[in-house]
């Protein structure tokens, strides 16, 4: 195994802004906005309506459907009001507006803990407490775990592969969970891997974090069950495919779903969140946040309670250093640039970079001049000039011909076309096109 | 050179020629495909443009629909009322009289509507519909300006004016092209000579649409409850005419306060 895949690149990481850095806790203290859809599927259901009073933990919102999610409370308050309001994606989402009262009363979820030992967890215990912490997929897309934990055929599962990989650059919170909370991580990984007896667990990490690499080895020394893949660092080593390509070898493309290569992979956080689901009955109220960039006067790693505002941590960050000409929700790769600082921190915002200068915005695109660097670095094994160029002209049967949906809009033919073309955004869009078209 | 060469050359190749085209002419006889004479008269009235606007394969693919009676006489959204006049004295059956033309349903040029932020990225709406908040423009219903329906338009009616895609309703052929390319769904097709057009496409409530854009519908209601023929109704803080009804008196456009009915 050579730990790695074709393509990828090199971006400066900016992580040595945060990452010897201790994590802070932040309480909010203005009012905290739940969106129903911080996750991929149905929205959730409000079980709360105005004027109720609620504490931290206890849920406000149910599962609406199977591929789902429960919302709880991060805060003790009033709900104040369920409208519509602006989330991170720029679009207005159903959401519960509860009035923090400062005060952070628990309602009593410790005793939906489970103390039994491992071997005597039974998988039906261990998804309905995942499936009632409300837990979902913490790298960005927010799919539910208890939906990944319940494959079609459970048996063909050889591999739990956790994403430790944290490829994007400035983003230090799965590597600060490690260092802090190695235990609980491999806790969380222990308790999906008795949930499929005879898989094997694989903790998948770039090797320029060779401080939680150590850590992580002398915590399994002597152990079969679980090892630690040095990968090697490169962009986009953490995307699901390359990730299990690197690990396991096995080639998925974008018809097929990790189960189809006997893998299921976990980010960090999420085994974090499962192991304190099942083990301390918390629901996923909180999760780590980096707020970075060089226009953030300290650079700092937050236990973020969901539904905070995006202003509120930069502020608590020290506020701006000059004038920000771009603030980007998530990794500066594959993050979402946002025109809003109100907006509020859900179960799959990573990080709130800050940077000083706009870039892309610096460039204005030129015409290919057929150098071929973004099929060197294209990790989906695609051509994404000849896709831009199809997408340009309207073609989307050559588009479609060409295996425009093998695309994982990583960004890495953007970063390195020197043309400065819009490659990764006019792809994804065509993608999106086509996606829309299917679902009609 | 021999000449008697050139000569039998010449002969032989004649001789062949003779024969192939005796052939071609019994066979051309006898597998002679029938086409129906109505088909043929109607492909020779329409317009020949093969824009796709009525659905079918071409103009040959419309004439064959219309002559097997699967499409109407009026299915040619290009040739218009005369057009289908004369189809209809082929193949018999009726026509509605009406033309129809493209619409923008929105008013807010660069001057009126404001930008949330500053796009950066391809010029096409339907990639700029993917960024935050379904594109730049503060408002998500109304036009972005960057002409994927200019590209959609065969025949040049579309322009962009001052940030917004304005129709030349002289030129449009109604072929709706332009109807389905928009990634916003803003463009509709509206009676050639309506009396009074709503130009504003917001679903949003009135607040909401006051912050984005100084020209967009707010939903009060007021052209509604003026309108004599009762063709004025308010779905979703957004006034919706009903072309059947209107009459084109102007007590619309007298009233709105914002003066988004044209």
């Amino acid at each position: 195994m050579k730990f790695t895949f074709k393509g990828g690149i090199h971006p400066y990481e900016g992580k040595e802004l945060t990452e010897d850095k201790d994590v802070k806790e932040y309480l909010p203290k203005g009012d905290m906005v739940y969106p129903l859809s911080q996750h991929i599927g149905a929205p959730a259901k409000p079980v709360v309506k105005k004027g109720d009073r609620v504490l931290v933990g206890q849920l406000i919102a149910e599962a609406g459907g199977f591929v789902s999610a429960n919302i709880h409370s991060s805060v003790s308050g009033t709900v104040k009001v369920i409208e519509n309001r602006l989330t991170s994606s720029g679009s207005k989402v159903n959401s519960i507006v509860i009035e923090n009262d400062g005060q952070f009363e628990e309602a009593d979820f410790a005793t939906n803990a489970i103390s039994k030992p491992l071997n005597e967890l039974t998988k039906e215990e261990i998804l309905e407490a995942i499936k009632s912490a409300g837990v979902v997929g913490m790298g960005g897309a927010g799919f539910p775990t208890h939906v990944k934990l319940s494959p079609k055929e459970p048996d063909k599962i050889d591999t739990i592969i956790v994403n430790a990989s944290e490829c994007e650059p400035y983003l230090t919170s799965d590597y600060r969970r490690i260092i802090d909370e190695a235990d609980k991580v491999i806790g969380g990984l222990e308790i999906v891997l008795t949930m499929f007896p005879g898989a094997k667990g694989i903790i998948g990490i770039e090797d320029n974090k060779p401080k939680a690499i150590k850590l992580l080895k002398e915590k399994l020394a002597g152990r079969t069950d679980i090892i630690v893949n040095a990968l090697k660092t490169k962009y986009p080593e953490g995307a699901e495919r390359q990730l299990i390509y690197a690990n396991t070898g096995r080639y998925i493309n974008s018809n097929m779903l990790p189960a189809d290569a006997g893998c299921i992979v976990h980010n960090v956080d999420t085994v974090y969140a499962i192991y304190e689901a099942v083990r301390e009955g918390r629901p996923l109220i909180d999760r780590l946040v980096t707020v970075s960039g060089d226009a953030i006067t300290e650079p700092t790693n937050f236990v973020v309670r969901m539904g905070t505002s995006y202003k509120e941590l930069i502020e608590a960050a020290g506020g701006f250093k000059g004038t920000p000409d771009k603030v980007i929700a998530g990794g500066p790769m594959m993050g979402k640039a946002i025109y809003e600082l109100d907006l509020p921190a859900t179960k799959s915002s990573s990080a709130i970079l800050c940077m000083s200068k706009d870039e892309v915005a610096e460039y204005e695109p030129s015409a290919c001049i057929r150098c071929g660097r973004c099929v060197d670095v294209c990790p989906g094994r695609v051509m994404p000039n000849a896709l831009a160029n199809a997408v340009e002209r309207d073609d989307m049967d050559t588009f479609m011909s060409l295996n425009g949906m093998e695309c994982c809009e990583c960004g890495c033919c953007s970063y390195i076309c020197p043309a400065k073309r819009h490659l990764t955004q006019t792809i994804a869009g065509a993608r999106k096109l086509v996606l829309a078209s299917r679902k009609k | 050179m021999d000449v008697m060469s050139i000569v039998i050359a010449a002969a032989v190749i004649g001789a062949v020629g003779i024969l192939a085209a005796v052939l071609l002419g019994i066979a051309s006889e006898k597998f002679k495909v029938e086409v129906d004479p109505k088909e043929e008269a109607v492909r020779e009235v329409l317009p020949g443009n093969n824009c796709g606007g009525c659905g079918y394969p071409g103009c040959d693919g419309l004439a064959a629909a219309i002559a097997k009676g699967e499409a109407k006489p009026d299915a040619c959204p290009v040739g218009g009322p005369e057009v289908a006049e004369k189809i209809a004295q082929i193949v018999g059956g009726e026509v509605s009289a009406t033309k129809k033309v493209a619409y923008v349903k929105c008013a807010g040029n660069c001057e009126k509507a404001k930008d949330a932020y500053q796009y950066v990225g391809p010029q096409d709406c339907r990639i700029a519909s993917n960024s935050p908040g379904a594109g730049p423009k503060a408002c998500s219903y109304g036009c972005m300006g960057y002409g994927s329906c200019v590209k959609a338009c065969q025949f040049g009616a579309i322009s962009i004016i001052d940030g917004i895609a304005v129709v030349d309703k002289d030129k449009c052929k109604s072929c709706g092209m332009c109807v389905a390319a928009c990634p916003r769904n803003i463009i509709e097709m509206v009676p050639y000579d309506a009396g009074a057009k709503v130009q504003c496409n917001s679903k949003d409530f009135g607040k909401d649409v006051k912050a984005a854009c100084s020209v967009g519908c707010i939903g009060c209601g007021i052209c509604a409850k003026n309108c004599p023929e009762g063709a004025i109704t308010v779905e979703g803080f957004l006034a919706k005419v009903d072309y059947s009804k209107c009459t084109g008196c102007g007590t619309c456009k007298e009233k709105c306060p914002v003066k988004v009915i044209e």
